[in-house]
């Protein structure tokens, strides 16, 4: 990369730089060369480091004011949303924020999975990626655990008991996440110190999540390698950082939006009453982000199994860069595995509905079906895909098919027989 | 080195590895059983309670390490049904002998065996105890018929100290 020759021009920044080379870093950065036919999916990255930074920043300050005791934090919080100065704001930002946290990773992994950005060479990226998004569900779970209303301690019963589906040692290990027989104190208190560390773990990966990119660059909606730096690229700066900011101003309305005008939609009334071991909510729902997987879980009629089912519903994804056999990235030069697609985001939208409803009866049998073919894609469709489907003629550059008019087709074909790395 | 032999270094090395591990060992035990259950949690292990108000096809719930613990006064009609039902039904065969050693009153820990919710007294297909989160029923001596769940809600020790009074724990 060009930016290995970097000298900084002040004297200052010359012997600065000599001995820490962070004129170095910034100068990659900006000059970091980008696929110029990037579109608004592919603001998310930017959008999703915004979400971050604003739930640390909102949850240091909740934490000055929030008090982690079985009897207190239920108050504690009210007293945030009462008493504090603009407490209610502060605590609505960082509620919300999960979800638009949320919303802004799913866009984020279903842009990779219709750009087949998991692909060689960068896998890496996609499975640190993977274990930011766990890192977030436990971080979100956690953190709803907090207020210690109904929702929290028996979403923590529900969740914590996952574990002791595990044979022989299940049970035991429940007790020692629980700290007793039953959640309680010193388990709100050490959720609060997880809740508290995961940010910054979900940080040191989105560093090495980012500096994995920057190896082979970024993936483009066409899915070609591209020469870096060539026509087909633009600086990072002040190309991308533009688009991505007017993107993340979209993307703040809606999110405020949420914050002044229903800041409890995405909520659930039940937490506002304080936990009660005594008493079970009658429908238990966790939040919206994690239904997909809730449904997978309940689909099951066996308890071990359906842990089973669930954890494998996530873990699937890690190894998705080895399950999709075909060498083509972009669903664009893709006619069957585009329908496929849609299917899929069709199936993890029924699954995410089926899971806040019953589980009974028709819910129960959708569930069910959604939840076969949810891994029947992963299983099945993916890898035999990659060997029937006839792709279409991929083009040699990205300015080809706009300077060039369509896609010579004598040179595509000729680009077939090289194969496309 | 053509020759494979054992030397004084080779040595050295595994006696210092194993030394290392055993004092890594040593140093994320307490680490991790810390977050085990602590003195305190563990001194409330037994808690008694007066039954003398319940009357008969009543159930009364109390806590006891932090968990509910149902105690129902079962009715006749509800022995005979509890004792009635054919072991090769069930899914987690226990007699209602065994369960209820005392067969008017049932002691049980109210506690979904699936995932921990607490189930609702006298709904469900089998009139004894239905779980809302998932769906699990459990029958008049708690033994579960049908769902998720994979076994009979627990039977915690207890015994009665006197006729009005039953010790949990």
């Amino acid at each position: 990369m060009s930016d290995h020759q970097y000298t900084p021009e002040s004297k200052f920044g010359k012997w600065f730089n000599d001995r820490l080379p962070l004129l170095t870093l910034a100068n990659h950065l900006t000059d970091y060369p980008t696929p110029k036919n990037l579109n608004y999916w592919w603001t998310f990255g930017g959008i999703l480091t915004f979400c971050l930074i604003t739930q640390i920043v909102t949850g240091l300050v909740l934490a000055m004011h929030y008090i982690a005791h079985a009897d207190m934090a239920f108050d504690s919080v009210e007293h945030i949303m009462r008493d504090v100065n603009y407490g209610w704001l502060i605590r609505y930002i960082h509620a919300n924020g999960a979800s638009m946290f949320f919303l802004a990773v799913y866009i984020h992994i279903f842009r990779s999975l219709f750009y087949g950005s998991y692909k060689a060479p960068r896998e890496i990226i996609w499975i640190i990626g993977i274990i930011i998004y766990l890192l977030m569900m436990a971080a979100a779970f956690m953190g709803y655990v907090l207020p210690w209303g109904q929702m929290s301690f028996w979403g923590a019963t529900v969740i914590t008991n996952l574990f002791s589906a595990i044979p022989l040692v299940g049970e035991g290990i429940v007790t020692w996440l629980w700290g007793g027989y039953s959640v309680d104190n010193p388990t709100l208190t050490r959720f609060f110190t997880l809740h508290y560390l995961i940010p910054f773990l979900i940080l040191g990966l989105v560093v090495l999540h980012i500096w994995a990119l920057h190896v082979p660059g970024n993936n483009n909606p066409v899915g070609i390698d591209i020469k870096k730096p060539s026509k087909d690229t633009v600086p990072f700066h002040p190309y991308i950082v533009i688009k991505d900011g007017f993107a993340l101003l979209m993307f703040m309305i809606v999110f405020a939006f949420f914050v002044f005008y229903t800041p409890n939609i995405l909520g659930h009334a039940d937490n506002y009453i304080e936990a009660d071991p005594l008493v079970t909510p009658a429908h238990i729902v966790p939040e919206w982000y994690l239904l997909p997987f809730y449904a997978i879980l309940r689909s099951v009629p066996d308890k071990l199994l359906g842990v089973v089912a669930m954890l494998s519903a996530i873990f699937i994804l890690a190894v998705l860069p080895w399950l999709d056999t075909s060498k083509i990235r972009s669903a664009v030069f893709r006619p069957l595995y585009r329908q496929f697609y849609w299917i899929l985001v069709a199936d993890v939208l029924i699954l995410g509905y089926v899971g806040a409803m019953p589980a009974e009866g028709l819910y129960l049998l959708i569930a069910r079906v959604a939840t076969a073919y949810y891994f029947l894609h992963f299983l099945v469709i993916l890898p035999v895909l990659g060997f029937k489907e006839k792709t279409l003629p991929i083009p040699l550059s990205i300015t080809e098919p706009v300077l060039g008019g369509s896609p010579n087709l004598a040179t595509a074909k000729n680009k077939e027989s090289l194969k496309i790395k | 080195m053509s020759e494979k032999k054992t030397n004084r270094r080779d040595f050295l090395f595994t006696a210092t590895y194993a030394v290392g591990a055993v004092g890594v060992g040593a140093t994320i035990w307490p680490m991790i059983d810390q977050m085990n259950p602590d003195a305190s949690v563990k001194a409330l292990a037994s808690t008694e309670v007066d039954v003398s108000a319940v009357n008969p096809g009543k159930t009364i719930t109390v806590l006891w390490r932090g968990k509910p613990v149902f105690i129902r006064r079962r009715t006749q009609d509800e022995i005979s049904e509890a004792r009635s039902v054919k072991l090769e039904e069930l899914k987690h065969p226990e007699s209602d002998e065994d369960r209820a050693k005392n067969p008017e009153w049932l002691v049980m820990l109210g506690v979904c065996t699936h995932l921990g919710c607490v189930p609702l007294d006298q709904k469900g297909d089998y009139n004894g105890w239905f779980c809302p989160c998932h769906g699990s029923h459990y029958d008049i001596s708690g033994r579960i018929r049908k769902g998720p769940a994979p076994t009979n809600m627990e039977i915690p020790k207890y015994e009665f100290v006197n006729a009005n009074t039953i010790k949990i724990g």
